[in-house]
């Protein structure tokens, strides 16, 4: 793929799906990268639209983050990169971020006149890809296309790692790649032509695209598929077929794989949730154990996948988490939906545990609320993105948030559920960015039809929080129903990191009504919906572990700022799902996770909780480490390597988990999470 | 002739305002930026720029008339106001803009008001000054800005 030589080479829009890094790349390579630049000062914003345009890259310019963001949304694929002040008055530039990251997944620069340690750290954990000091000099955006190929050179890995042939991938990049420069005529900023481009490979087999056209796992999108699984069965459930019966144009069947492989590790996550007693308390996740890194990588889920592409996941995560933790409610509920679905999926789960343990907190859950504690202000469309993923489990912490608080614990459970859920997602999706999803997802009703009768009820709740606006209770849901798989198979392990850092940092406290700071600490009655839950299962739920992890979480909470809980949850969330590797950022944001299940657990008394509950503690305690050992807690290795699980059955992959993972980590023993042995 | 002298002119005013400090090494990017294109770039950017922090000064001064001080609020203006003003390279009104904000930090009012009245001068000052030497510029024609004085 070069770029033509002499014109614009290929749009690094175009290409840079296809751009092999280490590729000669020709001068001109940068040129026509396609910028956003968001800055409510006139001054700065004049002279950064100068600046780039003098670097030859396509810009437009606008002063508020809403207009951003509706520039954004109404063409996904119109630009490459996104440079944003962190300082603004219509919305604060590190949800802005968190948004983009969530659901466009691009590379996002920040830039501000503060260059104090904090900020900047608040940059790195949100996911931002650099951070610029102003007075910006022309020197520094130069280089700033660097991060786009960057990205998407971390999701072509992802997507390969997802399992997707390789060879095909390659070749269909070439392909592409030179199918762009020639098709171009060096006018790479065409973007329409890259449309055309992505599309073609779209269409073309599976294994290609390099360009990841982003496909966005609706919560329509994700009903479908999972409608389609449970027709097909989920052990003949090929993407194959899976991608006939949902019918639907443009999907290839690599997304389906990679969301199915997602949507799996998803199950097992649910299913191999181990009760772990909540040694949370305490241990959640510091905020700033949070700023581990990328959240991205926490995101045990699905963020992982995403997290690995870039820094979206991380953002996501944090999203996730915050909206997970804000509204931890200790409604109990949340465990139901994840026992439902499980059951659904034809788990035998333990996981009944968990729901019964989340009736109990059901309490007063609202769902609304779920998303109340969140700070960051997802939008519904982030919501529902993290029900995709979340499903179930986000409207279980959307419903624990809103409740206010006190289901930190059940919050927990959800993120994980949501998380779990969102993880499947994520991990099909690598590429996409599915991560963004997950938000999104929440504010859809995020039980899924898999869910059965209990999700129904789910689903309804994300609606409400979706009115409310509260997308990053989602998104925390669904990081959160990563660990939260009410079974106790699955260690919850993973998720309580996430949890409890992301529940300090979300607002979670049923406060979360408005789209508050990232300070908010995450209220940890995430669980608003527990209550819908509840009443319809009539699962007793043991004392989750998230229930003690919620408890902890509170006190982190508060203790943390937003973000720092995010990380920790994402990280947890991360976990969950992801392999150990992904684990250290992972572990932050599962611990941020987990944090906030914890809260919302704290009401409930649900078995699963308390799975998340000490793997949350644990995460908490040492994110990074934990996180790698709580993930293998899970019951299922499986969870830890997703991206090799490929259309094999659910329980053989499982089982090839478990022994993979056996390998790499000997001790499973959960209690000791041994870190040593996760080799991630 | 007039024009030489008054490009000398020109010449030596811009070389003042570096050297007396008004301006630093961000004035000299904007300057790099000017071009066929954008011929008064950057007239056009300093403009701008008084123009809106007017609207700052004028907040920072309301808020400054409040009792109790809210430094949490004057500390929002004034971060503002000063990656405006670092933008244009306007380095006198920037070290004054971080002295105010290390007084809001510390919460010490005092410091704060009389910073902003030091702030206010240095802001004018550099206003006339550059509107001297942009109409200057505009007599001499273009291309004779923008290069680097050291």
């Amino acid at each position: 793929m070069n770029p033509s030589n002499g014109k614009g080479p290929i749009s690094m829009a175009s290409s840079s799906a296809s751009w092999r890094v280490g590729d000669g790349v020709s001068d001109q390579f940068p040129a026509g990268l396609r910028v956003l630049v968001v800055d409510d000062d006139p001054t700065c914003l004049r002279i950064l639209e100068k600046m780039l345009r003098t670097c030859l890259y396509e810009v437009t310019k606008c002063n508020r983050a809403e207009t951003a963001l509706s520039l954004l949304r109404g063409n996904k694929n119109g630009f490459d990169i996104v440079i944003s002040d962190v300082h603004m008055p219509d919305m604060d530039g590190f949800k802005l971020l968190e948004y983009i990251g969530l659901e466009m997944d691009l590379p996002v620069i920040m830039m501000s006149a503060d260059d104090g340690k904090n900020v900047v750290m608040k940059g790195v954990t949100h996911g931002a890809c650099d951070y610029l000091i102003k007075p910006v000099r022309i020197e520094a955006l130069k280089n700033i296309w660097q991060h786009v190929v960057r990205k998407r050179k971390n999701e072509w890995k992802d997507f390969e790692q997802s399992g997707s042939v390789e060879e095909d991938r390659q070749q269909k990049q070439s392909d592409e790649a030179d199918y762009s420069s020639s098709a171009n005529e060096g006018n790479w900023k065409n973007s329409k032509k890259r449309k055309d481009d992505e599309e073609e490979s779209e269409e073309r087999d599976d294994s290609s695209t390099l360009k990841k056209p982003r496909v966005v796992w609706s919560v329509e999108l994700h009903q479908q598929f999972v409608a389609a699984v449970n027709q097909l069965g989920i052990d003949k459930a090929v993407p194959k077929k899976i991608l006939e019966l949902m019918n639907v144009p443009g999907l290839t069947r690599e997304n389906v794989a990679s969301h199915l492989q997602k949507y799996r590790l998803y199950l097992r996550r649910l299913s191999g949730v181990s009760q772990h007693p909540n040694n949370l308390n305490g241990s959640f996740m510091n905020p700033q154990e949070a700023a581990f890194g990328q959240l991205s990588s926490l995101n045990g889920l699905d963020l992982q996948a995403l997290a690995a592409a870039g820094q979206l996941p991380a953002h996501s995560l944090a999203t996730l988490q915050a909206a997970g933790l804000g509204r931890s409610t200790p409604k109990s509920s949340i465990h139901m939906p994840l026992v439902d679905q499980r059951n659904v999926f034809s788990f035998e789960n333990p996981k009944l545990r968990l729901g019964e343990g989340q009736q109990q907190h059901m309490p007063s859950n609202k769902q609304m609320g779920l998303l109340h504690g969140i700070p960051t202000t997802m939008e519904p469309k982030q919501l529902a993105n993290l029900q995709h993923t979340a499903q179930s489990i986000g409207n279980i912490n959307m419903q624990i948030n809103s409740q206010g608080g006190q289901s930190s614990q059940n919050n927990s459970l959800l993120m994980q559920m949501a998380q779990s859920q969102s993880r499947g997602q994520i991990l099909g999706e690598t590429a996409g960015g599915h991560v963004p999803r997950l938000p999104s997802t929440i504010g859809q009703p995020i039980l899924t039809p898999d869910i059965g009768p209990n999700v129904s009820a789910r689903n309804g709740i994300p609606e409400n929080i979706r009115s409310t606006g509260y997308n990053p209770v989602s998104q925390t849901s669904s990081l959160l129903n990563f660990p939260m798989t009410p079974t106790s198979e699955l260690s919850v392990n993973s998720y309580p990191l996430g949890n409890t850092s992301g529940v300090s940092s979300l607002p979670s406290k049923g406060s979360f009504q408005q789209d508050i700071n990232s300070d908010i600490k995450g209220s940890v009655g995430f669980m608003p919906s527990f209550d819908i839950f509840n009443d319809l299962h009539q699962h007793k739920s043991q004392n989750w572990e998230l229930e003690n992890v919620g408890m902890t979480f509170d006190a982190s909470r508060h203790s943390n700022s937003a973000q720092g809980s995010l990380d920790l949850a994402q990280s947890v969330l991360a976990h969950q799902g992801f392999s150990s590797g992904q684990m250290t950022g992972q572990n932050r944001n599962a611990a941020a996770i987990g944090s906030t299940m914890f809260s919302s657990n704290n009401g409930t008394e649900h078995g699963n909780a308390q799975n998340v509950g000490p793997h949350l503690n644990a995460l908490l305690i040492d994110n990074q480490i934990r996180v790698k050992t709580e993930t293998f807690h899970d019951s299922n290795p499986a969870n830890i390597f997703p991206e090799h699980f490929g259309q094999e059955d659910l329980m053989s992959a499982l089982l090839k988990q478990q022994e993979g993972i056996a390998s790499a980590e000997h001790e499973f023993d959960f209690d000791g999470y041994s870190m040593d042995n996760i080799s991630v | 002739m007039e024009r030489n002298q008054q490009r000398r002119q020109l010449a030596v005013m811009r070389q003042s305002l570096f050297d007396q400090e008004y301006l630093d090494e961000q004035f000299i990017q904007l300057e790099e930026l000017q071009d066929d294109a954008n011929p008064n770039f950057v007239e056009e950017v300093v403009t701008l720029y008084y123009r809106d922090s007017a609207r700052l000064i004028q907040s920072i001064e309301q808020a400054l008339e409040k009792k109790p001080l809210d430094f949490s609020k004057l500390d929002g203006y004034m971060h503002q106001f000063k990656g405006s003003s670092s933008s244009i390279g306007a380095k006198k009104v920037k070290a004054e803009s971080t002295l105010f904000r290390e007084y809001c930090r510390v919460g010490n009012g005092e410091g704060c008001i009389r910073t902003f009245q030091q702030l206010k001068k240095e802001y004018t000052t550099l206003k006339k000054k550059l509107e001297a030497y942009f109409q200057l510029a505009r007599q001499v024609g273009p291309a004779e800005t923008a290069c680097r004085p050291k």
